[in-house]
């Protein structure tokens, strides 16, 4: 354990890297080259300072570790900090994109780079502070702080549409969020405080939890996204600059899944309950509809969105099956999604970059020119499709195997998507890959960057190190799992107890 | 009952004596000076605010004085910093506009240190008589500032708008007043209180609070008797609306408390449901009819409205910290406006002043730092945190849970989403869109207000806990 506040410094040093390029001055090569070594330097040290947490991290303890906290607002909100085995994990995939995301967007970023970077450093500081608050209102301004930067990213930096898309995200994020501000305050005046420890041990009445339930979810689920609000995400995905889209899929999705796992659960277990049958049938058509309409896009962004919608399924699935291979399966198919479905785009940012066209049409036979880039985009294809040996397996599976438990029929319906799954991605890497390279365009394209290998050889090498060997995902995330569902169904049989008492 | 032969006490009054003494002062020195003497008047205009903003601080003794027509409570106390705040910051933005637009007059920091008493009278009122005193000494003046520009049609026009409608509202609630004299048999808020207390409610007291409700809501331009505001605020000189979009709000708003909750509390179940209808029809105004607006001017009129419906919201919880949420969401209020006129007086192009939101284009790329406080004003004001804007709502959507007032938090959460799609849309104009060219370049004093309020509005999450204890300590006063 270190006695300094570790988990504010990795939140806030991407702040301070951002305050630092506010004082690079000019505008020509040698300011953008200076702003991005800070901007990369920044994240580079913020994932190395985050690694000692997982170093440091105590596995056997289901509590939260590395604690902080500082008066805030008066009374019992405060700026308290901390992780554990279900956030931090989080916290480090965080980290560990945002290098990548910098190195991105190093050439494909073409004005306003500086300000780029800041919005990206600050997106960080916010990213890093919803997995790491353990209060409820932090988590609340955290949470909703991260529309701004993103906003901008979109609009800014972003495609032809990027208005549309940037205010469609902003308000259907908005929207969802507003009711979620208001449970906090309701949770707050009933349990009077709003830390998160103390009120994983408060039990709301159940008439209650259940409006908190749903006003919670209807933040979550836009965030997740869910069908059928998951519509503002093809937008946003297809729309934002690569590194925007990275992220997106990275991490700003993983906040709904994060959200359900921190606070719907543990906190409104009657409610979770009684809503789970719910949860499995937007999962089921999330899975399956989303695939199928994954099927007929023309747009690669677009495609790989729709995918993470249903892959998303998977994982509102699989923490709802409240059981520990589900809700294992599920954390670990959200950071295997993380790395993935941010390569991939990735993948796609690399094309872009030297075709200035993401119409799956356009391509075809890369192979022969691009073997490197057919080798890393296979990997992801893989994973995305769940081929056992990558980390996309594991989680997939274990979650498939966590609500056959909970509920056959779901489960017999959820894995035809992985059929399904595999259709559209075969197909894409089909029409993008293979074939004879017989458009001209094409004829001159350059396989890989050494500065794209650098980025796209880490993913590379965790997709396949976490397919084949999970064991450091679990070790951390084993207690706290456990721990959430001992509680959990511990308040389910007290209230059974009291149903029969009332009888 | 006081003693007609004892002088009252002046301990706390003194900031009021201040002022009056020393507008009279200015006025004389206007008159025999002449015109050259505006600049001079002007400077010990905003000298005499801040005096009297340290003498309400340091020197000003809380207590009841004439008979129990006047109080300084903590309350009043917080809200008087406000308003000196928010007329202070109004003169200090009129130097350069007046200048350039050739209106400059010794009579307009005069007028507003006028009306600055009266908001401190209003703020301080503790007996119908006085309340009334003080809404008159502030509008009169008002009404005259709001024509200053007297050889614009426009202008003259608003003051005149100003002028008809607010005599109305004033008639309204003079009726008020006497109904609740009438069947209280008092003047003074808390013989009304106490006698109000004794028995059930008379009816003619129901009609007399409906009135004064529409008085006073006609002061903090809440729907339905908003119809004044965009006008006036697009036809009055810019600082001219920065100062009654500022100042002004804070005070009807300080007085809506002190008559409500001071003297009517225990008919709180007869006006919370007129209040709650109040501030759910100004949000959902105030959301909706900005989203049509292309004049700066009038989309910050429906945005006022907005953020009065907001702030009634803690009113008509009616408890403390719903106190406590109006005190803080108008000192918010106060900076993100003051702020947000420190840009619109800036719009100038080639020595005309423009007010289309289009004319913003690309500020982002022309003006960046500007840009940028704007743009976080803007979030602030859409109530997006972490910036001050959502602490305000924080605070009040909290009172109105906590008198269980779940319908009127609902609508007003969603309201503010739908407010929030006008405010990104200036953001979006500044950030997304290409410039149409720049401004002049922004005279000190504005970036000095802009700077402030920029700060304020950002760096707000890091200081919320010692205003909102101070706020708390202020609401008590009531409880």
């Amino acid at each position: 354990m270190t006695d300094w506040p570790i988990l504010s410094t990795v939140t806030f040093l991407p702040t301070v890297g951002a305050l630092l390029i506010l004082l690079v001055r000019g505008d020509d090569a040698a300011a953008r080259r200076n702003v991005y070594w800070i901007a990369l330097w920044t994240t580079i040290v913020t994932f190395l300072v985050s690694l000692l947490i997982w170093i440091d991290f105590d596995n056997t303890s289901a509590g939260f570790q590395f604690v902080e906290r500082t008066d805030w607002l008066g009374g019992k909100i405060s700026y308290s900090m901390g992780v554990d085995g279900i956030s931090m994990l989080f916290v480090i995939l965080t980290t560990f994109l945002m290098p990548i995301c910098i190195v991105a967007s190093k050439y494909s970023v073409k004005k306003r780079f500086a300000e780029y970077m800041v919005a990206f450093l600050i997106l960080e500081t916010l990213m890093i502070g919803v997995f790491c608050a353990t209060d409820l209102l932090l988590f609340y301004v955290f949470f909703e702080g991260g529309l701004i930067p993103m906003f901008l990213i979109i609009g800014i930096w972003g495609g032809t549409r990027r208005v549309y898309a940037a205010f469609k995200f902003f308000l259907y994020t908005l929207l969802g969020s507003v009711l979620m501000l208001l449970a906090i305050m309701a949770m707050y005046i009933q349990a009077g405080t709003t830390d998160i420890p103390t009120l994983l041990q408060f039990q709301f009445p159940a008439s209650m939890q259940t409006w908190l339930w749903i006003a919670f979810f209807a933040s979550f689920a836009v965030k997740m996204p869910m069908w059928p609000v998951h519509t503002w995400l093809p937008d946003a995905h297809v729309e934002a600059p690569t590194a925007g889209s990275v992220i997106l899929a990275g991490v700003l999705l993983k906040m709904g899944g994060y959200g359900f796992l921190r606070f719907s659960l543990p906190m409104f277990p009657l409610a979770s309950a009684d809503f789970a049958p719910f949860i499995y049938t937007l999962s089921v058509i999330a899975i399956i509809y989303t695939s199928l309409v994954a099927l007929m896009q023309q747009d690669m962004k677009k495609l790989i969105a729709y995918s993470s919608v249903a892959h998303m399924g998977y994982v509102t699935m699989g923490i709802f099956a409240m059981n520990p291979q589900g809700v294992e399966g599920a954390i670990f198919q959200m950071l295997s999604h993380g790395i993935v479905s941010g390569a991939l785009f990735l993948c796609v940012g690399v094309i872009y970059d030297r075709m200035h066209t993401r119409e799956i049409a356009a391509y075809g036979g890369l192979v022969n020119r691009m073997p490197f880039y057919a080798f890393a985009f296979l990997v992801f294809t893989m994973a995305n499709v769940g081929l056992p040996g990558t980390s996309g397996f594991v989680g997939e599976f274990l979650v498939l195997i966590g609500v056959f438990r909970a509920n056959t029929w779901v489960a017999a319906f959820a894995t035809t998507g992985v059929i399904l799954s595999a259709s559209y991605a075969l197909w894409l890497y089909r029409k993008v890959i293979f074939g004879a390279l017989d458009k001209a365009s094409l004829k001159s394209i350059f396989d890989l960057s050494r500065r794209e290998v650098a980025i796209l050889v880490p993913l590379v090498v965790l997709t396949i190190f976490f397919g084949v060997y999970p064991m450091p995902v679990f070790n951390v995330t084993g207690q706290a799992v456990d721990n959430l569902i001992t509680n959990y169904q511990a308040a389910l049989s007290a209230a059974g107890k009291l149903a029969l008492a009332a009888q | 009952m006081m003693d007609l032969a004892t002088f009252p006490s002046l301990a706390p009054f003194l900031p009021e004596l201040v002022l009056a003494v020393g507008a009279l002062v200015l006025l004389m020195v206007g008159a025999f000076g002449g015109e050259r003497s505006t600049p001079l008047v002007t400077t010990l205009a905003v000298l005499l605010i801040a005096v009297a903003g340290l003498v309400l601080l340091f020197k000003a003794e809380d207590g009841v004085t004439f008979g129990g027509a006047f109080v300084l409570d903590p309350f009043a106390r917080f809200m008087k910093v406000l308003a000196l705040i928010g007329s202070g910051f109004a003169i200090v933005m009129s130097v350069n506009y007046s200048k350039r637009e050739k209106i400059a007059r010794f009579e307009y920091p005069v007028l507003i240190l006028l009306a600055t008493v009266g908001m401190l009278l209003m703020i301080s009122a503790n007996d119908l008589i006085a309340a009334y005193l003080g809404l008159e000494l502030q509008s009169l003046a008002l009404y005259v500032v709001a024509a200053s520009n007297r050889d614009s049609v426009k202008s003259t026009e608003a003051g005149l708008k100003y002028f008809v409608l607010g005599a109305l509202s004033s008639g309204m609630l003079l009726y008020g007043m006497s109904l609740i004299y009438g069947f209280t048999g008092h003047t003074q808020f808390e013989s009304i209180a106490s006698t109000l207390a004794t028995g059930p409610i008379p009816i003619g007291v129901v009609f007399g609070l409906v009135f004064v409700i529409s008085g006073i809501a006609f002061k903090v331009s809440a729907v339905p008797f908003h119809m004044w505001t965009p006008d006036v605020y697009e036809g009055a000189p810019t600082p001219v609306t920065a100062f009654f979009a500022a100042a002004p709000k804070a005070a009807a708003i300080a007085l809506f408390v002190r008559v409500l909750l001071g003297s009517l509390g225990p008919a709180a179940a007869d006006w919370q449901q007129v209040i709650t209808f109040i501030a759910i029809a100004s949000m959902i105004l105030g959301a909706f009819a900005a989203i049509g607006q292309r004049n700066i001017k009038r989309l910050m009129a429906y945005s006022s409205i907005g953020h009065m419906g907001f702030a009634l919201v803690g009113l008509a919880a009616g408890n403390q910290s719903g106190v406590q949420g109006i005190i803080i969401y108008m000192a918010i209020y106060v900076a993100m406006t003051l702020g947000a006129f420190a840009v619109i007086l800036f719009m100038r192009r080639k020595g005309q002043m423009v007010e289309e939101i289009s004319d913003l284009a690309g500020l982002s790329r022309t003006h960046p730092v500007i840009a940028f406080i704007f743009a976080m004003i803007l979030f602030s004001l859409a109530g997006i945190p972490p910036l001050a804007g959502f602490f305000a709502k924080w605070y009040v959507f909290l009172a109105a849970i906590e008198a269980q007032l779940y319908v009127l938090a609902v609508i007003g959460v969603l309201s503010s989403v739908v407010g929030a799609y006008y405010y990104l849309r200036i953001v979006k104009i500044m950030y997304f869109d290409e410039p149409a060219g720049a401004f002049e370049p922004m005279p000190g004093e504005l970036r000095f207000v802009l700077g402030l309020s920029g700060v304020f509005v950002i760096l707000f999450v890091f200081f919320a806990g010692p205003l909102g204890q101070a706020a708390s300590v202020a609401a008590k006063t009531f409880f």
